[in-house]
This record gives structure tokens, sequence and C-alpha cells, in this order.
């Protein structure tokens, strides 16, 4: 692979410049809040994940909402890319949320078309931190994991609709500290009420507890049928908001919102047009 | 935001000072630009694969280990050899004022030494954007005296 030239295409494809058009093909989501292990757990995955298998990983950070620039930190996690037998077959790129709202830009679902056209088995995306109600990631990726921890709340935390009803796979990372049996089993409950309950996995990325029946799982991740709709409800949405944030007056309808004090209603005319 | 850049903030060889790095990292996000750390402890292969792969327009190298007579001529070597020819590269730690003309000649384009305010680095981001001074640009040109 010219690694060169795909990591300029990808540029010109997040600036605008380069049109793609949609490719079906194996795109996961890694989603869950800040701080769980999402780029560990992505590094233990590709760790166990045959090196035959070509891999690309978009990891997602915020852009500020104040300067619009971006530090891009999730790459530090990767120690596999460190391993000479792996790191050829493996595609790793950092990218901003920039004018997006959500836990992943628009744009990402454009970069994943690209890189499964350019023979990519699969695309992994690791999202923004994200909370409950963050299920953007649904409208690009045909599967979703979700990663908690322990510590982030009682048992009516994983009561309550959101997410964690989209995910495919929930890893319980951290199982080396205390309260992660409390999560499990606060899950196991929860979900047990639905139909198609999906498997709940504890991981320690410290010590390597259940990285081998992680590996196991994820190479044989079904999707569930229940969220059929929820993802098209995503695109839908997601399609909304790219044609205005794609619109070349975005950042300039912006500027005249918060110096002359144009109006929200003139401003989504505007734009609308 | 125009002029945004994306820029590689690296640590080269076996040095684990990374707060200079990390205030520059932060005041280049403050700035509007898109910064990629490495973390600790990179080869120089490892930072012009990460170069390469983020398609960054910069990377900026801190070293306090003494060692940036070696590390930074082999990074704009390879940079060369994998043609990232338009790739600009900046310095800071502690460089002493006696290596800096070695280092500028092998394609450092500017060398940022404790006390540098962070405008000045930017200022050197937003000039060096619109000049044709890559690594393997043939141009001399070096920021400051």
């Amino acid at each position: 692979m010219d690694r060169r030239l795909l990591a300029r295409q990808l540029s010109a494809i997040e600036n605008g410049e380069m049109q793609v058009e949609h490719v079906e093909g194996d795109v996961i989501a890694i989603t869950g809040p800040p701080g769980v292990g999402k780029s560990c757990i992505v590094d233990a995955i590709l760790h166990r994940l045959s090196p035959n298998k070509k891999i690309a990983v978009l990891a997602v950070d915020p852009t500020s909402p104040i300067s619009g620039g971006a530090l891009l930190g999730d790459r530090i996690r990767l120690s596999v890319l460190d391993d000479k037998t792996k790191s050829d077959s493996i595609y790793f790129r950092s990218v901003a949320t920039r004018s997006s709202s959500g836990s992943i830009p628009s744009i990402v679902r454009d970069l994943a078309s690209h890189l499964l056209a350019n023979s990519f088995d699969l695309v992994l995306i690791e999202t923004v931190g994200a909370g409950q109600s963050e299920i953007r990631c649904a409208a690009i990726a045909n599967r979703i994991v979700v990663v908690e921890g322990p510590a982030r709340g009682d048992g009516i935390q994983a009561e309550k609709a959101g997410l964690l009803e989209l995910a495919d796979l929930i890893i319980v990372n951290k199982s080396d500290l205390d309260g992660s049996d409390r999560v499990v089993n606060d899950l196991t409950i929860s979900l047990g009420l639905t139909a198609d309950a999906p498997p709940i996995i504890k991981t320690s990325v410290v010590n390597g507890d259940g990285l081998e029946e992680l590996a196991e799982i994820f190479s044989n991740l079904d999707a569930r049928n229940s969220s059929k709709r929820a993802r098209f409800r995503q695109q839908l949405l997601m399609a909304h908001e790219s044609l205005l944030t794609q619109n070349p007056q975005f950042e300039h309808v912006l500027d005249r919102m918060s110096e002359e004090g144009l109006a929200l209603e003139d401003a989504l005319r505007e734009l609308s047009e | 935001m125009s002029g945004r850049q994306r820029i590689v903030i690296a640590k080269p060889g076996l040095d684990g000072h990374d707060r200079g790095a990390k205030v520059v990292a932060r005041a280049l996000r403050d700035g509007g630009h898109e910064v990629i750390y490495t973390g600790l402890r990179r080869t120089p292969q490892q930072i012009v694969r990460t170069i390469m792969d983020e398609d960054a327009r910069f990377v900026g190298l801190s070293s306090l280990s003494g060692a940036h007579n070696h590390l930074f001529p082999k990074i704009c070597e390879l940079l060369r050899e994998s043609e990232l020819n338009d790739v600009i590269v900046f310095g800071g730690g502690i460089i002493p004022i006696e290596d800096r003309q070695a280092l500028y000649a092998s394609g450092v384009r500017a060398i940022f030494g404790p006390g540098t305010p962070s405008q000045e680095i930017l200022d050197f981001v937003n000039h060096a954007s619109s000049m044709d001074c890559g690594v393997g640009s043939g141009s001399s040109w070096h920021w400051g005296e």
C-alpha cells in the first residue's frame, strides 16, 4: 500500500476536495465514556488479530470549540504500531471532529468508504469519549462496541435508555479495579430483559484479563437486528447535519451570528438555500 | 478556520522530559492547529511513519537529552528518503547555539529554546506554511538570525 498517497487522499476528503462513493464493508465503532480505555482496547484487539488482515483505525478526538485546534492523542496508546510484523498491515489515522457535533464527524463515513475501497478488510472507528445519548456512530458502523468501566454510577445508570441499547458487545474494562464485578452484574440484569442481549465481557488491559476472550468474540461479532431502524435514523440525521456544516458559507454565517447579531432563523435560511 | 495545519510533536530518542513538548502542543492547539503527539522515546523511523500516516505538514522535535545532533538530521534524512519533501521540520529543547547551524543545514527550519514565547512558534508556523521550505525543498532558509 502507498501510505503516503492514502494519507493525502484522506486529507483531501476531510478538506472537501475529493468526493467518495459510498462503499459497504466491515466497519466497527468502539465507543464509551472518556478515559475508560477505548484506545488501549483497540490496541489489545489489534495485537491479537491476524497480520493477514488489513485494518484501518480512524481515531476521533475533539476539536476545540474556541480555537478550532485539536490535540489528537489516541496514537500514544497504540503499541501495536511498533510491532514490525503488524505495523505494515495497520493504518492508523487521527481525526478531529472539526465543526461536526456528536462523537463522530460525518466525514468519517467517507473516510471509511475510501479505506474499504482501498482493500482494507476492516475499519475500526474509535469515537470521542461519548456519553449516554451519543449514538451517532450507528450511522457509520455496522457493529458497535461499547467500553464501560467501574465506578461510573449505580445500577440505575445501567437501566437508562441510549447508547447501551445499540451495543453489539459491551466491554467492562479495568477489571483490576474495584467495582467492575458490580458493573457487569448491573448490566447483565438490565440487558437480560431484552430479547437479543449483547455479550458482556470483563477485561483489564493492565493485567491482560479477558483479552484473549475479547479477541475471540470480536472476530465473530454479529450485529443485532433490533437496532436497524435506529441506524437509519442516525444516517438521516447525520446527512442532514453534513448539508449544513459542509456549506461553504458555514463559518462565515457563524461569524455574522457572533459578531453582527444575525438571527438564528435567518442564518438557517441562508444555509438551507 | 483557515491556515489550520496538521502538526506532529515528537520526542525522539531516550529522553523522558515531555513538559516542553506538551506546552508547545497545547500552544499550537490553542492557535487552531491539529496536533498529533507521539509520546515519549520514539525512534526516527516511528516518527517518520507517524508523519506519513497522519499527513502532517509540520513536525516539531523536542530533545533535552543531548542527542539532537544525531536524531534531528536522521529524521530529516528519512523524511527525504520517504519522499516527504514538503514536510517542515522545527526543533526545540536544550540545543546549544553552536550546534544550530549544522542542524539548519540538515533541513531543520527553526529551533526554539527555553523561554520562547508560544506566539513566536505560531508565527513561525504561519510564516513557513506559505513558503516552499520543506525538508527536501533545497531551501536554506531558517527562522531567526
